[in-house]
């Protein structure tokens, strides 16, 4: 239920509706919720609503973390 | 970003937990709040891998549709079987949680009447504007990340004077839950994982009880294997330490604010009130409805629903305990017998996110 998916922001119109691609396919979105977006934006959709934007640099952080464990293991 | 669910990182992982639990007095228990979590754990093997490695995961209360109790899908139903021009829309799970008056699945609806599945809220308010002679009514259930789209609908309609547009609101708050699962202290939890978009629109504030009063630890987790498992790292990091934090291990979406927006418009559309759980009984102020302002658009009140919580939901049925982590599915005597996913005979059998469901799916 609590399902989100990332993807990312292609379109957008008003008011507060767009487009995201998610693996290629266009998904109408309502941007209602988040306040800045822009195209070329990654955000988590649920339900048909833009719930967040993805912030690059900490999913950087997650990464070089992971990778960092797995060598080390 | 295929690292979060690459089998090098979680063996690693796993390697780095069961390192650390060796020096800890294992099995350590932690429950994974979010129903979304609960299929990742099982989908991706992890539940057995983890209690190889000293921990132990229990399934919470993080499933609205298994949490719903009957008296809201017998009240779906009556409405679509009682009114005719009527169209019930709602989530897809929402339609086969079997209750003693059947399920919307199999009701039978009035003349020109019918059930419809929807993705999002707004498909909702579309039908009300493209059929202004029937009547639409939202069956909207939802934790707080589907919470602010649901009251959006509403005001939307306020707004538009969309006066065949209601909501049958089963909104449902995380945090109180939580409380009253720690402080009930039916079970034993050394950790939480508190959910991922839960948090993305609440923040972390909201559980910040739970580490001060409670000493729990916990951490804000997302959804990928290699994101669960981060999320029990950081726990069994905090017991180690012996403090208890609300770390955030989603910090790629979930700031520690949560989202001001999604706050503010719930905020300014709903009020608490209290409200009774499948399984937890009565939770003060743990659901929400529409103000007064927008009470034309609550089906509750326009529709005069009298949904009132029953003393004794399906016979047999131990949902509730599975909610509350107290058992796990396969203890519960009609699990993958009566109870199967073809045949399921309580909600926590339906839902996607449904503790039994996954336990079933997933089995070895």
């Amino acid at each position: 239920m609590c399902l989100g998916i990332p993807a990312k922001v292609v379109q957008i119109d008003e008011p507060n509706q767009g487009k995201v691609d998610y693996l290629g396919t266009k998904i109408k979105t309502n941007l209602t919720l988040l306040e800045d977006v822009k195209i070329g934006d990654w955000v988590i959709i649920h339900a048909g609503f833009a719930i967040s934007k993805l912030n690059e640099e900490e999913a950087r952080e997650t990464l070089s973390l992971l990778r960092e464990i797995a060598e080390k293991g | 970003m295929k690292e979060l669910r690459d089998k090098r990182i979680i063996s690693a992982l796993l390697v780095e937990i069961e390192k650390k639990t060796r020096k800890l007095q294992s099995p350590i228990r932690i429950m994974e709040v979010c129903g979304t979590h609960t299929m990742t754990v099982h989908r991706y093997g992890l539940k057995r891998l983890l209690d190889k490695a000293g921990v132990e995961m229990i399934s919470g209360p993080g499933c609205p549709v298994c949490i719903t109790p009957d008296e809201f899908h017998e009240a779906a139903i009556e409405l679509v079987e009682e009114n005719s021009n009527f169209i019930l829309t709602t989530f897809g799970d929402m339609t086969r949680v079997p209750t003693n008056k059947g399920s919307l699945q199999v009701a039978v609806p009035a003349s020109g009447s019918m059930v419809k599945i929807v993705y999002s809220p707004e498909e909702s308010l579309q039908m009300a504007r493209s059929n202004p002679q029937k009547a639409i009514v939202f069956f909207g259930v939802g934790f707080e990340t589907t919470i602010p789209a649901i009251a959006l609908t509403a005001y939307e309609a306020y707004k538009e004077g969309l006066n065949n547009y209601s909501v049958l609101s089963a909104l449902w708050l995380i945090p109180p839950p939580l409380k009253a699962i720690v402080e009930a202290k039916d079970i034993a939890i050394d950790g939480l994982l508190y959910p991922g978009h839960v948090s993305a629109i609440i923040g972390k504030k909201p559980y910040e009880f739970i580490a001060e009063k409670h000493r729990i630890p916990g951490a804000i987790t997302g959804f990928e294997p290699s994101d669960i498992l981060l999320g029990i790292t950081s726990v069994l990091d905090q017991i180690k330490e012996g403090k208890a934090d609300v770390s955030n291990e989603y910090a790629r979406v979930v700031k520690p604010e949560g989202n001001l927006t999604a706050q503010r418009i719930m905020k300014e559309k709903l009020e608490v009130k209290d409200a009774s759980w499948r399984g937890l009984g009565l939770i003060p102020q743990s659901g929400l409805k529409l103000k007064e302002k927008y009470s034309s658009f609550d089906a509750e009140v326009k529709y005069n629903l009298n949904i009132k919580a029953k003393k004794r939901e399906l016979p047999g049925c131990r949902c509730g305990e599975v909610l509350r982590g107290i058992i796990s599915p396969p203890q519960c005597p009609l699990f993958a017998k009566k109870c199967n996913p073809d045949s399921p005979y309580g909600p926590c059998m339906v839902s996607f996110e449904g503790a039994c469901l996954a336990y079933y799916k997933y089995r070895s």
